[in-house]
């Protein structure tokens, strides 16, 4: 019964996801397609926590610094290179060289829990600060300008693998950005549903025991932490594409929202945080247009996610997956037989041992 | 009565199916009546203390058009999206105002990031842009018209003002981005230029606000004066630290950019200082102190800056060249706009320069003086020579990028 | 001599600022393993509380050293009976339920208060060193600093509220099985680091002056400070501070501002891969 629902929610994904591919493009217009595609870079994004912190229970407070450093490294390699396809393989590359070094220094230091989230914290704020500070001409690398502040906003398009110069159409971003996520959505699937993944649930559940067992959990943290890098760095580099790179892509607020993502979408799926990840770009985007209609001069942006966040946490610590579980749940209950009285599991937050 | 009750419900039933409809014929109706303007300002995030104020001023500019007959005939709708201080959003709404409200016109961004990120879009979409926000300069595009200062207009007056009134020797210190750098450059230029020096420039990261080493290290160089091209709110803390050091007794400041401060500071902490704009509020004209009166008044707005006062001459401008063109057809539009246009406004004169399609404007001196500043020189029609140097659009029209204007000293 | 001066005085102002930027976080931290992420937006409560006073006609001093505190703690009172309450032992829920509560802050007294409140100067003036002038208010900051530490420390020794509160740090549920209410502790606990945190906002204030966004500027500096002292509340953040700050100080003496931030940051790094439970977690394990 489990199972069938399991696979009942692939085969759902994957034909709203395919429907989004093709659907999209026909019908909408430019301004839809633009921000669908920012939605799915973003996703991506949201799907690289939600691996790392919901199966692996580690709390990245950075996550934004392999966002960052995929963006930057695609856009400098690519006005240097004046090519795009080695540019994006690199931008992928180096962050996850990059993972792998913050994830051995951490992982093999014993450090954990919101140390973890310090350090990570830390690092992005380095990068951060760096790259804030990067105006002056000393700055160049190569051609490419770092630009501080501003950032590049001559991030050069995407071209077609071996045509230098023959840039993607808009249309054409969009498509590979959702190809993408349907991809890595699948790819973290299959990823948990391995002898690694299930090993990894463990380690989450209780790394003592695992160790015991003679599981190397830092090895197991340091992979899944790379792979959590590399999505990230992926999201970073089409990100580049529909927006541009700016040091706002290492910030603070940047790594906030994707927490809040996985807590609205709820921890341990990968499904709700890019539900979460969407649901909460829509509603940002409509707030900025909120101001136009008289009575609402005063819904302030921060004011509504600020009290959305504190009423989750409170209210809905399961997210919007769980509270549709339970739904589901109730509904199939309902169907059958009378809940029984304790049917109701607390789950406790898993990255909190 | 039942045939009434029967023609009630008939009558709420194609209300209902007007309602529903509705949106979709009124819009269209709308398309002929109404050209649609959109204002890209952050009103929320770090930067609403000057987006609140440029929507403020663009509402006034379309109320007055609109009270005047509108263009061609027809109202002007003002749309405003609010991009919360974020790059991305900038992307997202100017694509919308573009292709989904096919906007006459787009005026708007504040930072430099926000407009390099629309500026690429619009053009593309074929969508008129205005940017208001005095800037670094350099920007070589015909798409777009850059109404603000630019550092060869102010600083270029402000540099040999402050050097005849206090000395030679001056300590730059700039926010860390484009325009800091370039600013600082151009302040090195003039303050050569005029047999001077500066003797050391430091640039702070735009969050930064403990200014305490800065201060001690401003002590120890002894300059004649501090020239500040610092920005945005943390800054704000650099004055008061330099007033609680009793710096403001010892050594005197100028600045391109202390502008809306003047109202969060207090009268010690500021009083004294000179700054460059292409519009301060105590400029001494009618046309300006009605300007001011209705700004503090209809929309509350304490202290109007350079950036919304250009906003509101950019709407104005752009009225104008449609009603010259009598077309909204965008290319007719920007050769009205080339063809000499200016308006005479609260900043006085601004006349668009064809070359660079950067503003031939005033640049006032002021000294600020309890919580306002005080004109104390107008220079009358300042050439942005920095772009011209640069660029030349009626040679390459088809010119499409941001200089970085080097500076040579 | 002057500059050498000029330039200890100069860390230790970046010291005391440090430890009046987090000593409230670490009351909190430390009594109750609660990481505040709002923090930030209680200093820029406290600089808000104060200045409105101020501007409403209260005496300055007042406005600083009274109002701001007992605004920010009584507010803090009022989010640990709604929020905090419910999430005791849940260490990442407390974080992310106190950023949302950071971000409806910062909008709800945007809203309230606008963008453009005008600050209050700093008082007393400044005195001049040999050649150079430095404000008198940035010393009576480190004075203020080295009291609030010699204060904490004699309460928490001495008195029985301080017993009580040692006994809880150490162990919680022994404390309440000797008979403390640890639901109150908690509560007046969360009060006093809110109030402490209040009265800092307050007295930055004249310095830093105040936006809504402000509090953005200070959060990371606290936390990080906080978490690489540990859990000592006292000793932990001296220390932490008299180290971070020095590092920063020195170096943006040495090169620029940024270099001195990142050098802060760097160290931290480093001192949390070298000591992963903060200073105190290995070293001056019984100091307070």
């Amino acid at each position: 019964m489990k199972r069938l629902a399991s696979h009942l929610g692939n085969v759902v994904v994957l034909v709203v996801g395919l429907g989004v591919l093709f659907g999209l493009p026909a019908l909408a217009e430019t301004y839809l397609i633009i921000n669908a595609t920012i939605f799915a870079a973003f996703a991506i994004l949201a799907l690289s926590l939600a691996l790392i912190w919901g199966y692996a229970g580690i709390l990245c407070f950075g996550q934004a610094a392999f966002f960052g450093l995929g963006g930057y490294t695609y856009a400098v390699a690519a006005i240097n290179f004046g090519e795009t396809t080695s540019a994006a393989a690199l931008a992928i590359l180096l962050p996850t060289i990059f993972a792998a070094l913050l994830g051995y220094f951490m992982f093999w230091g014993r450090i954990s829990d919101v140390y973890l989230g310090v350090i990570t914290l830390t690092v992005s704020l380095i990068l951060y600060r760096f790259v804030n500070q990067t105006a002056g001409e000393q700055w160049n690398i190569g051609d490419a300008p770092l630009g501080g502040f501003n950032g590049i906003p001559a991030t050069p398009i995407l071209n077609w693998p071996g045509r230098p110069g023959d840039q993607l159409a808009p249309e054409d971003i969009f498509s590979l950005t959702v190809g993408l996520l349907l991809i890595a959505y699948f790819a973290c699937k299959i990823l948990l549903a391995t002898r690694f993944g299930r090993i990894m649930v463990a380690i989450r559940e209780n790394e003592t025991r695992a160790e015991l067992l003679g599981y190397d959990v830092r090895l197991y943290k340091l992979a899944i932490f790379m792979v959590g890098g590399a999505l990230a760095a992926l999201s970073g580099l089409l990100f580049a594409n529909s927006v541009f790179v700016s040091p706002t892509m290492f910030s603070l607020p940047v790594s906030g929202q994707i927490i809040i993502w996985v807590i609205i979408g709820g921890l341990g799926t990968l499904i709700g945080p890019l539900v979460g990840c969407i649901l909460m770009q829509v509603l940002t985007n409509q707030l900025g247009t909120l101001n136009q209609v008289k009575g609402f001069a005063w819904v302030d942006p921060n004011l509504v996610l600020g009290v959305l966040l504190v009423v989750f946490v409170l209210l809905v610590p399961r997210g919007l997956t769980g509270l549709a579980t339970d739904a589901w749940r109730r509904l199939a209950g309902l169907a059958r037989r009378p809940p029984p009285a304790a049917a109701q599991p607390v789950q406790e937050r898993t990255s909190n041992p | 009565m039942f045939l009434n009750r029967r023609k009630l419900l008939a009558s709420t039933a194609a209300g209902a199916v007007a309602g529903a409809a509705g949106p979709f014929v009124i819009r269209d109706l709308h398309a002929q009546d109404v050209v649609k303007v959109a204002g890209i300002h952050d009103t929320s995030g770090g930067l609403d203390i000057y987006g609140k104020q440029m929507v403020a001023t663009m509402d006034l500019a379309v109320n007055e058009i609109n009270a005047a007959g509108g263009v061609l005939g027809r109202k002007i709708q003002l749309i405003n999206y609010d991009p919360q201080s974020n790059i991305q959003f900038y992307t997202q709404y100017a694509t919308e105002a573009a292709t989904k409200e096919k906007v006459a016109v787009v005026h708007g961004g504040i930072t430099s990031a926000s407009r390099e990120a629309i500026r690429p879009l619009l053009k593309r979409f074929n969508t008129l842009y205005f940017y208001n926000t005095l800037y670094e300069g350099g920007v070589c595009d015909r798409n777009i018209f850059c109404t603000g200062s630019t550092p060869a207009q102010t600083v270029e007056k402000l540099v040999p003002y402050v050097q005849k009134k206090w000395g030679k020797k001056i300590y730059t210190i700039a926010a860390d981005y484009n325009y800091g750098h370039i600013t600082a450059k151009w302040v090195k230029k003039y303050a050569q230029d005029n047999g001077g020096e500066v003797v050391q420039t430091d640039f702070f990261p735009l969050d930064v606000t403990d200014f305490g080493p800065t201060i001690k290290k401003i002590q120890a160089a002894k300059p004649d004066l501090v020239m500040s091209a610092l920005v945005g709110a943390a800054h704000i803390s650099f004055y008061r630290q330099w007033a609680a050091a009793g710096m403001n007794k010892q050594i005197p400041l100028a600045s391109t950019t202390f502008g809306n401060e003047v109202v969060i500071t207090s009268p010690e902490e500021h009083n004294g200082f000179v700054v460059a704009f292409g519009y301060l509020e105590g400029i001494d004209t009618p046309a300006n102190k009605k300007f001011v009166e209705i700004v503090h008044g209809k929309y509350g707005i304490p202290h109007m800056t350079e950036l919304a006062t250009m906003t509101y001459h950019g709407v104005h401008l752009w009225a104008d060249a449609v009603k010259k063109a009598n077309s909204l057809d965008r290319m007719k539009v920007i050769e009205a706009l080339e063809g000499g246009a200016a308006y005479d406004g609260p900043a006085g004169k601004t006349t668009i320069d064809p070359k660079t399609h950067h503003t031939v404007l005033d640049v006032y001196i002021g000294e600020a003086k309890d919580k306002k500043f005080v004109v104390v020189e107008k220079f009358l029609q300042q050439t942005p020579a920095d772009t011209a140097a640069v660029c030349d659009l009626k040679k390459n029209p088809n010119e499409n990028k941001q200089y970085v204007i080097d500076v040579k000293t | 001599m002057d500059y050498a001066i000029i330039l200890l005085l100069q860390i230790g102002s970046a010291i005391a600022s440090l430890v009046l930027l987090s000593i409230g976080l670490a009351v909190i931290f430390g009594m109750m393993r609660v990481i505040n992420l709002a923090h930030g937006e209680f200093l820029m409560l406290g600089g808000y509380a104060a200045i409105t006073a101020y501007n409403k006609g209260v005496n300055l001093w007042i406005a600083m050293l009274v109002v701001a505190p007992l605004t920010v703690g009584l507010f803090g009172a009022l989010v640990e009976r709604l929020v905090i309450r419910h999430l005791y032992g849940r260490l990442i829920d407390t974080m992310l339920a106190t950023w949302g509560l950071s971000l409806a802050m910062i909008g709800f007294v945007t809203v309230v208060f606008g963008n453009t409140v005008s600050g209050i100067s700093a008082p007393l003036g400044s005195l001049s060193i040999g050649g150079y002038r430095t404000g008198r208010y940035e010393i009576f900051l480190i004075g203020v600093a080295a009291l609030l530490l010699v204060a904490g420390w004699l309460v928490l020794r001495y008195t029985r509220l301080g017993l009580i509160a040692r006994g809880t740090m150490q162990n919680s549920a022994m404390a309440a099985a000797l008979g403390t209410n640890p639901s109150a502790v908690y509560a007046v606990t969360f009060a006093v680091g809110a109030a402490l945190t209040g009265l800092a906002g307050g007295l930055l204030a004249p310095l830093s002056g105040v936006v809504p966004t402000i509090g953005a500027a200070y959060i990371a500096k606290a936390f990080i400070t906080v978490i690489s002292g540990g859990a000592a509340i006292l000793s932990g953040t001296a220390i932490a501070s008299a180290l971070l700050g020095a590092i920063n100080t020195i170096t943006t003496f040495a090169f620029t501002s940024v270099l001195g931030e990142v050098a802060l940051l760097v160290a931290a790094v480093v001192l949390l891969r070298l000591l992963p439970q903060g200073i105190t977690g290995r070293f001056f394990r019984r100091a307070l």
